[in-house]
């Protein structure tokens, strides 16, 4: 009898919880309207990158010094801001010496040019969590236009989290070194989580 | 014409130890060249590229020598040649054939072992596998060194072998340089 009982409430709980669940996504979804305001990265984001090598595999890193901001405009995703800095100095792959390549003048030079920027200029809602973001790119002294997809993984009322991932060919930004042994391809996959200022 | 006579060397001898004659004199300076601490990155990832591909050239080219050398007949030494200088002949002439394919093979491991993990692309065209070698700092460091002193080591008796055939072209004015230049023998 007790065993059926607990069956029972067990069961009802769990019910109880998916309705919940159901009812709260179609009251308030996370979506992007309702997370307008601004948001500063923060440390827990992951910026990683994949550059492809003939025959597989390729060399996967990722950059631990990072800044920016999220403005996210209330009713108009379109005129939300991203602005977003990295040291390529604190370049990631494993292996020291293909870091230490990359920050040489074979490929981002961080001597003469420390900072990699980017900055949107259009963001173009695609989908109830998605967008996609224009944006000009500047690293090694040029500036490029390039193009990201952002996926909203997380809010609430202090923290917002984008998956965004995006394509940079890096023969646009002089450091061609190693195609077509290395892909031309730089693939990003960055988890970007933003603290509400 | 194409084959060894009995006492002078058939086309396919000759322009394979020309080949890679010249193939291992660009290799070294390639491979001093790469490895100076200064050099322009680019430009030493570029040479590093490079010289695989040539290497791997080399080490088909010595691995069709090995077989030739093995298969085929070898001319009669040079007339006033004494015993000592036959052996000393024999014995730097196998040391080469060993090791035109042994400098590149130990590139080829170093290249396999090295945790840079850099695949050997042959002239952007195909590409050649790593051999089965577990990758770490230490096999890569292992394997470097085993490369640089055998292609020093090849250095020094390619210009033992160059020196002597020198000195029998200019002092003792026999056979032994021409017979490699030309092929003038005639089947019997």
């Amino acid at each position: 009898m007790s065993v059926r009982l607990t069956t029972l409430t067990a069961a009802l709980t769990a019910l109880a919880g998916f309705a919940l669940q159901v009812s709260a996504s179609e009251a308030k979804a996370p979506t992007l309207d309702d997370a307008a305001g601004r948001y500063d990265i923060d440390g827990s984001s992951q910026i990683n990158f994949k550059v492809g090598q003939v025959g597989g595999g390729g060399i996967s890193g990722k950059f631990t010094k990072f800044s920016g901001t999220f403005q996210l405009d209330r009713g108009d995703i379109s005129k939300s801001v991203v602005e977003f800095a990295l040291f390529p100095e604190t370049v990631q792959t494993g292996e020291p010496r293909i870091e230490n390549f990359l920050r040489s003048t074979a490929v981002f030079d961080t001597a003469s040019y420390p900072k990699i920027v980017f900055r949107s200029t259009k963001i173009t809602r695609t989908g109830e969590n998605t967008a996609e973001i224009e944006g000009n790119l500047t690293a090694k002294g040029t500036t490029r236009t390039e193009h990201f997809e952002a996926t909203l993984t997380e809010w609430n009322r202090r923290v917002i989290g984008f998956r965004i991932q995006g394509g940079v060919y890096r023969t646009r930004y002089n450091m061609s070194v190693g195609i077509p042994i290395y892909s031309n391809v730089v693939q990003f996959d960055m988890m970007v989580n933003g603290e509400k200022h | 014409m194409l084959r060894n006579g009995p006492d002078a060397f058939g086309w396919v001898t000759i322009l394979l130890h020309w080949t890679i004659a010249i193939l291992i004199a660009g290799l070294l300076v390639l491979g001093y060249v790469m490895t100076r601490p200064d050099i322009d990155p680019v430009l030493q990832f570029d040479l590093f590229q490079w010289h695989k591909s040539f290497g791997f050239t080399a080490l088909g080219l010595a691995a069709i020598r090995a077989v030739w050398w093995l298969a085929g007949r070898h001319p009669a030494s040079v007339a006033g040649l004494s015993t000592p200088e036959r052996h000393a002949s024999f014995a730097v002439h196998i040391l080469l054939l060993c090791l035109t394919l042994a400098v590149p093979v130990t590139g080829w491991a170093l290249a396999s072992a090295s945790t840079l993990d850099i695949p050997s692309f042959y002239f952007n065209l195909v590409v050649i596998p790593h051999l089965p070698l577990a990758k770490s700092a230490v096999a890569e460091a292992l394997w470097t060194t085993a490369h640089a002193v055998l292609a020093y080591g090849l250095a020094g008796l390619v210009l033992l072998h160059a020196g002597a055939a020198l000195h029998h072209h200019f002092i003792r004015h026999d056979a032994v340089l021409v017979r490699m230049l030309r092929n003038r023998w005639r089947d019997g």
